[in-house]
């Protein structure tokens, strides 16, 4: 029995379409069990191991080798605090207990609504306008300790259906990188990528 | 600076869309790989191997030379590796995010020279908005006919596919980034066979390049590589992106031509350092490359060869400035984290050594430090690359191990009295690890009764 919507399955047909062999779908279909279900399942894994014809052992063994397949229960929204060399150096440890103390959720963990989850994550290429955040794998960069607790706040009482990187960054941000130029009007709807093939980019919604 | 920039010319003329196929076009885009269909494989390789370029990865490959190995079994592959996560790094992001078709611009002449006919681009996963902007990109190029069936109303077929990493820095490892595309753990493969050209994606000839390599192709063709050869003053050809970030005024990624020095570099371009404070370190090819000071290589000009001359590397040109403030321990201790978190764990000194050094690390930083610590991390650091030479010699399938003894050499080296002091000190003698962060909790605080660090940050229990 499949858990997963028609929808979805025909979405899965499309992107093993764009490889030469179907295992190399893998991850994108683990992305896209994650969109189903929330977060990865066994029955999720079996289904991704049956489009791709190899066995669920397979499949479990990606799923846990990379970080961003998560197997347990994670909240709509994902934050993920820099504690790499350069967003430490310029105060990414504090804005992750920062983050933390606001939350009451330990990186690592999700609270009891599954609302937020926290993590610490490795170097993730914001170096110039650290330190940096992101919320489900939307960028915010140059984020205070002070900003962090308004983000976490922000989120408990907006619970916005997207997260936007632009709209956060101009709430919650400071120097970036480099000029963004023209802002996008997407984001993520979920703890996974937003991005085109996976059927995971949400359109702002305006008021 | 005087520098002709040349990938990140659009970017800076046009801030606000440069990323759009309309500003692409109309700033003379694709006119080179409408070009390419008429050149022969031969021409292409030898333009690109006259042009000097080198691979902007991290290894500093010759492209052309890589392009001249490939396998002549068919069919052949391209891979674009824009798994860039290199702590310090974020010029691919750049790249992908403002100029994306500058990218497949230069994946349709490598596809070309290569007879490649189904190409990669290989995001890693948190970079969800760059690859949303290539994948637009790569949509539009088709809609115009620059992508798919017969590019440019031309007989040769070109599919590309965007690709989402998961999170894992091995897999910028092109053996691994192979696996990992082929739907499997992004471990490294054995070597032989020594290039993915031979044997790469499914076992078929692949060439792997990354993606500052890939964006400078449009302009060695517009230009001609006798005369990009000729851009830098120094053996060097062409420019070369820096991320400079860390204690510096203007953090950023720069487009220079090879040739200046480090100090022109951090006080000039960079604009010095906040708060007029002395500069104590700097790590001058991200994460994996043996740090420098201001006593012996301020003045050093950034070239390959010289930065490779004094012991270390411009790698993926990350460059991490470091102030006066700085433990050089809990720099050392993140540095090292870092290759621990991300090792593979085939290897046994990679995954044993790595971990161990983090633990030593910490501990120091928090004042269980004993005196022999800092001979125990060289040690270890030995059991992971033989002898502490440069370039590092390998124990180890790939080089992720014996990178993360880089940071163990600058203690050795530079901050043995630092080291000494922790132990000392009972704790870290810098009442910060710099910057604006909470100070060190007091010694006891920052470790449980078991003596495991109750440090979050610290914890692994969050490891897959």
């Amino acid at each position: 029995m499949s858990v997963w919507s028609e929808s979805t399955k025909e979405r899965a047909k499309e992107i093993i379409a764009r490889y030469p062999e179907k295992r190399s779908a893998v991850m994108p279909l683990l992305y896209l069990a994650m969109a189903e279900e929330g977060h990865l399942t066994d029955p999720g894994m079996e289904e991704v191991a049956r489009w791709c014809e190899i066995t669920p052992a397979q499949v479990r063994a990606v799923a846990s080798f990379y970080t961003m397949f998560k197997r347990e229960r994670t909240g709509q929204y994902l934050i993920s605090c820099c504690t790499s060399i350069t967003c430490m150096l310029l105060g990414g440890d504090e804005v992750l207990h920062a983050v933390e103390d606001e939350s009451g959720v330990p990186h690592g963990e999700t609270d009891d609504e599954g609302m937020l989850s926290v993590e610490h994550v490795e170097c993730i290429g914001a170096c110039g306008g650290a330190p940096a955040v992101q919320v489900n794998y939307e960028l915010i960069e140059g984020v205070s300790p002070t900003q962090a607790r308004e983000l976490v706040r922000w989120l408990k009482r907006a619970r916005p259906e997207v997260a936007n990187s632009d709209e956060m960054q101009e709430l919650f941000g400071a120097r970036r990188s480099f000029d963004w130029g023209i802002s996008e009007e997407h984001g993520a709807i979920g703890p996974y990528p937003a991005f085109q093939p996976l059927g995971t980019v949400g359109s702002e919604v305006s008021e | 600076m005087t520098t002709p920039l040349l990938i990140t010319r659009r970017m800076t003329d046009h801030p606000g869309d440069s990323h759009t196929i309309v500003r692409y076009e109309s700033t003379g885009g694709y006119t080179q790989g409408k070009r390419a269909l008429g050149l022969t494989r031969d021409e292409l390789v030898e333009e690109i191997k006259t042009s000097g370029l080198l691979g902007r990865g991290g290894a500093a490959f010759p492209a052309g030379l890589k392009w001249s190995f490939l396998a002549p079994e068919r069919p052949a592959y391209l891979v674009v590796n824009a798994d860039e996560s290199e702590p310090g790094t974020f010029k691919d992001r750049q790249l992908l995010e403002r100029d994306p078709h500058q990218i497949i611009e230069g994946m349709i002449i490598t596809s070309i020279a290569n007879e490649v006919h189904h190409a990669f681009v290989y995001i890693r996963g948190e970079y969800a908005k760059p690859a949303r902007r290539v994948q637009t990109a790569v949509d539009e190029a088709y809609a115009k006919g620059y992508l798919g069936g017969g590019i440019f109303g031309s007989d040769y077929d070109l599919e590309v596919t965007v690709h989402l990493g998961g999170g894992a820095y091995i897999c910028g490892e092109e053996t691994a980034l192979i696996n990992s595309l082929e739907g499997k753990r992004g471990e490294p493969r054995l070597k032989p066979p020594y290039f993915p050209a031979a044997k790469g994606l499914y076992m078929m000839p692949t060439i792997v390049n990354n993606v500052e390599t890939i964006a400078n192709l449009p302009h060695i063709l517009a230009m001609g590589g006798g005369e990009y050869s000729k851009m830098s003053g120094s053996a060097d050809t062409g420019t070369f992106l820096m991320s400079l970030s860390g204690h510096v005024n203007r953090p950023g990624n720069y487009e220079l031509a090879h040739g200046i020095t480090w100090r022109e570099l951090i006080y000039e371009i960079g604009g010095g350092i906040p708060d007029d404070k002395q500069l104590k370190a700097w790590i001058p090819g991200g994460a994996s490359a043996p740090w420098f000071i201001p006593e012996k290589h301020l003045d050093l000009e950034i070239t390959k060869d010289a930065t490779a001359a004094a012991g270390s590397m411009l790698g993926s040109g990350a460059v991490i400035v470091m102030d006066e403030d700085t433990c050089m321990v809990r720099a050392a201790e993140r540095l090292v984290r870092f290759f621990a978190h991300e090792s593979c764990g085939q290897c046994t000194p990679c995954r044993e050594g790595t971990t161990w050094l983090e633990m030593i690390l910490r501990r120091i930083e928090e004042g269980q430090g004993r005196a022999v610590d800092l001979d125990l991390l060289v040690d270890v650091s030995d059991g992971i690359s033989i002898g502490l030479a440069w370039p590092p010699k390998m124990t180890t399938i790939c080089p992720l191990g014996p990178s993360a003894v880089s940071p163990i050499i600058a203690l050795r080296d530079y901050f043995r009295d630092e080291v000494d002091s922790h132990v000392g000190n009972g704790g870290c003698p810098l009442k910060s690890g710099g910057g604006p962060q909470t100070p060190r909790s007091p010694s006891g605080e920052g470790a449980s009764e078991d003596g495991r660090s109750s440090d979050p940050v610290a914890s692994k229990e969050d490891r897959p």
